[in-house]
């Protein structure tokens, strides 16, 4: 092992990362589907709102729900038809959402694009104009809209961008396979991310499990002022707060987000998605997804409209070799479940993960035996296993000050936990009866 | 898959079996139960030593132990209408068991060890509730409440094999006077030839002799002198092979740091417990052995003799009984070595390994509150950029 490779306290090495399964297979272009449901809601923050009626055309590209405040995001039309109205689709969270399904007429013509823009010479308030047109959010799972994370306020001094392609989440690819062969769309979208921020420094965290990923970066990074730096192999090394200290050595401080230290996280596909945006007009309208899984026939990356429902993936994957135990939207951490195939692809749907039967046990959990483990993985320093017991004792004022609002929710104790404890569950229980109690 | 046709048939999933839980979805490959079997299997040295050097009496007493432990559980785990199976599945209470017996003397009457697993089992875990609310070590709860209870029975040493009568050239290393010394409780070993004749022959453990040797509080040739028997080159090799009186399990430190090694290796244990316990006694016995040679023999006696190997290995790092942050692991580790030392030099049992971790156990609850962790982002608000 590289004693070199940076990383953090703590966190896991998950036995199995599933990555070999997808990680050499090249990025795919889906076909065109008759019909998209495009979740409106999809964004942390007010959900935008619609702007075209049912029965009505749209070119792709076309805006169909426009940002609703600062903290929204915008929507386009994935492809050209006819919208058919709004119409209600299961979410990736458990709860049914609103979606504007489009039929598309099978041309898939753009509309007028955004003018291109010359990033290193215009105004930097164009560039954030456009982030925030362009619809742009967190791609690595939060759904963040882009424009607001770009615009820290002023007394909030900003030093370093930190690019985020750790993708530490066992069997994701698409990261991967987006540095691997687009490299350069990764690092001209942080040198425009950089440059609306006003920052210089420029790192970009990779896992050395993805060394191709790393040479095609190093090959062009130069260009563009960016260091590529190898990470450690640990999960959760792509959590905001354990990325900055492994790479900067800063420590964001309890409760604070990323830019009290000084620095801005972005997602690898946000940045190439922002390149996008910026260079040839181009809003979010699809992302790399992976779909992958041992129960998948042939697992892969696949590059995805917004709104595409998962059977077709699965049914492009070449289906299933058995009926899966688990369908999980995003990685097999902190992924969701689902119970229906029919949720849709959205700009934070990183992977889609089918896990066979046997994987899917749920197991029954006992008491504590004091072990220790989730303390050793914990990356926030906290005790899982008291947390978990104040819980269980409905002590959420004790949960409280022991720090458990500090918890990432990663999933590491529960992970390594040989009494199986829900400690997730726990820990988000306590965080909403905490909040609920503080209103 | 149909082959006449163009396009092969697609299997779908239906959706039917999809579980739905709260993430991670994925899960380390251990349980509790594997723990337990894993610690057993790292025993398994100490358990051959124990029976090679104490004959079929030591199996049967590991075996019965064990046992008696395991109907102690389900006789409780009936009465308070817990699933029975299930609780006896996880193995701990034959690992109890297990350690129970290695904490026992070899010739132990077989009704004691049935009053040790219910010491252990009853009294030690499940009035507590049962495994992982359990403040004391179970083993030790039962082995300390037999030595109160049995002093005679609890003290009373086999001689092992290469020791005493079945082997002529130990029994002409321990010539009578020698003998004498290490015998505490001679039943009567004049010479080898009446030793067959005898029903049963004891000796004294190494600490026995040196509880029973008058302190000597100067400098003086004869303070030097005074443990000599006892810890000298020769005796000390034997004492790491097994040749010594003692416990079932405590007996071979060799077979003991074969079991302590799995244990590591298994990342069961934390390292730092059993070489801060065991460097404490050696600092502790060590400094005292320095100053005042005639008071105590020299570390490596310590370390090798009694059950400071077996406890510092398997007692002390008992997950449940012990603190659950790093540091709070050492801080207890040095207690457990600092109170075994002053017991061994200045108490009267001349063993303090089981009392050390029991008084430690109970600080557990302090020590994790004083040691606790830090979390990440509380302390370097000075770190960050202004």
């Amino acid at each position: 092992m590289n004693k070199n490779v940076k990383t953090f306290h703590g966190g896991i090495h998950p036995a199995c990362d599933g990555k070999s399964l997808s990680n050499g297979v090249s990025v795919q272009r889906a076909p065109l589907l008759d019909k998209y449901r495009v979740v409106i809601s999809e964004n942390v923050g007010k959900p935008p709102k619609p702007v075209v009626e049912a029965g009505a055309c749209v070119k792709k590209y076309q805006l169909i729900a426009a940002a609703d405040g600062f903290v929204s995001a915008n929507l386009h039309a994935p492809t050209s038809g006819r919208v058919t109205g709004i119409v209600e689709v299961p979410g990736a969270m458990g709860v049914p959402v609103q979606a504007i399904e489009i039929e598309a007429d099978g041309a898939d013509e753009a509309g007028e694009l955004l003018p291109a823009l010359d990033w290193r010479n215009c105004d930097v308030a164009l560039l954030r104009k456009r982030v925030e047109e362009a619809g742009l959010v967190g791609m690595g799972g939060a759904a963040f809209p882009t424009h607001v994370k770009l615009s820290p306020p002023p007394e909030k001094k900003v030093d370093v961008l930190v690019l985020n392609g750790a993708e530490c989440e066992p069997y994701l690819t698409a990261d991967h396979r987006l540095m691997v062969e687009q490299p350069e769309a990764v690092l001209e979208g942080a040198a425009i991310s950089a440059r609306i921020l006003g920052v210089t420094k420029i790192y970009i965290g990779v896992e050395i499990n993805k060394a191709d990923a790393i040479d095609a970066l190093n090959a062009h990074a130069a260009e563009f002022g960016i260091e590529v730096v190898p990470l450690k192999v640990q999960y959760p090394q792509g959590s905001e707060k354990q990325l900055i200290f492994a790479i900067t050595g800063r420590k964001v401080p309890a409760g604070g987000l990323p830019m009290d230290a000084g620095c801005v996280v972005q997602n690898v596909g946000t940045a190439a998605a922002l390149a996008d945006a910026v260079i040839r007009g181009i809003p979010l309208v699809e992302r790399i997804v992976t779909v992958t899984g041992e129960v998948v026939a042939h697992p892969g990356n696949w590059l995805l409209k917004i709104g595409t429902p998962v059977i077709r993936v699965v049914e492009w994957a070449g289906g299933v070799t058995e009926e899966p135990g688990k369908l999980i939207l995003g990685g097999p951490m902190m992924g969701f479940a689902q119970k229906s195939f029919d949720v849709t692809v959205t700009k934070n749907t990183s992977g889609i993960l089918l896990l066979p039967r046997t994987v899917a046990v749920t197991y029954g959990s006992s008491p504590c035996i004091r072990c220790g483990r989730c303390v050793a993985g914990c990356p926030m320093n906290l005790v899982p296993c008291a947390l978990g017991n104040a819980v269980e004792a409905e002590r959420f004022d004790l949960a409280a000050q022991n720090h458990v609002m500090d918890c990432l929710e990663c999933g590491s104790c529960a992970y390594v936990c040989p009494a199986h404890r829900p400690l997730v569950q726990h820990m988000r229980r306590a965080k909403a009866e905490i909040r609920k109690r503080k209103k | 898959m149909s082959d006449g046709e163009k396009t092969t048939e697609v299997m779908l999933p239906t959706g039917s079996d999809l579980v739905l839980s709260v993430s991670p979805h994925l899960s380390a490959a251990d349980s509790v139960r594997r723990i337990m079997y894993k610690v057993l299997l790292a025993l398994i040295p100490a358990c051959v030593a124990g029976i090679w050097f104490f004959g079929w009496r030591a199996l049967a007493v590991i075996v019965v132990t064990a046992l008696f432990c395991i109907g102690a559980e389900a006789l409780w785990c009936r009465i308070a209408g817990k699933p029975v199976l299930g609780t006896i599945a996880d193995g701990s209470a034959a690992l109890t068991g297990v350690l129970l017996a290695l904490n026992l003397p070899p010739e132990i009457p077989f009704w004691i060890c049935l009053v040790g697993a219910f010491l252990a089992i009853w009294l030690g875990k499940q009035v507590f509730g049962g495994l992982g609310n359990n403040p004391f070590n179970p083993a030790l709860v039962a082995r300390v409440g037999l030595l109160i209870a049995l002093p005679a029975a609890m003290t009373t040493w086999t001689p092992p094999r290469g020791m005493g009568a079945d082997s002529p050239a130990a029994a002409e290393f321990y010539s009578p006077s020698t003998l004498h010394k290490l015998q505490g409780k001679k039943v009567g070993l004049d010479s080898v030839t009446h030793a067959t004749e005898l029903d049963s022959v004891t000796c004294a453990t190494p600490l026995g002799v040196v509880g029973t040797t008058p302190k000597i509080l100067d400098k003086s040739f004869e303070a030097q002198q005074n443990f000599q028997a006892v810890d000298n080159n020769e005796m000390l090799w034997r004492y790491f092979l097994g040749i010594k009186g003692g416990c079932i399990g405590e007996t071979s430190i060799l077979a003991l740091l074969i079991g302590g090694i799995l244990l590591i290796a298994f990342k069961l244990i934390n390292w730092r417990v059993p070489i801060c316990y065991i460097g404490t006694v050696a600092v502790f016995t060590g400094l005292v052995n320095y100053f005042f040679p005639g008071v105590t023999p020299t570390p490596l006696f310590h370390i090798l003799t009694g059950g400071l190997v077996l406890g510092a290995f398997f007692m002390a790092t008992d997950m449940v009984t012990s603190p659950i942050t790093p540091t709070g692991c050492i801080v207890f580790a040095i207690g457990c070595g600092i109170i075994t030392s002053v017991i061994r030099i200045w108490g009267n049992y001349p063993e303090g390994v089981s009392f050390s971790i029991l008084f430690m156990n109970a600080l557990v609850p302090l020590i994790d509150r004083w040691c606790g962790q830090r979390p990440f982002g509380y302390t370097v608000k000075r770190e960050v950029a202004k």
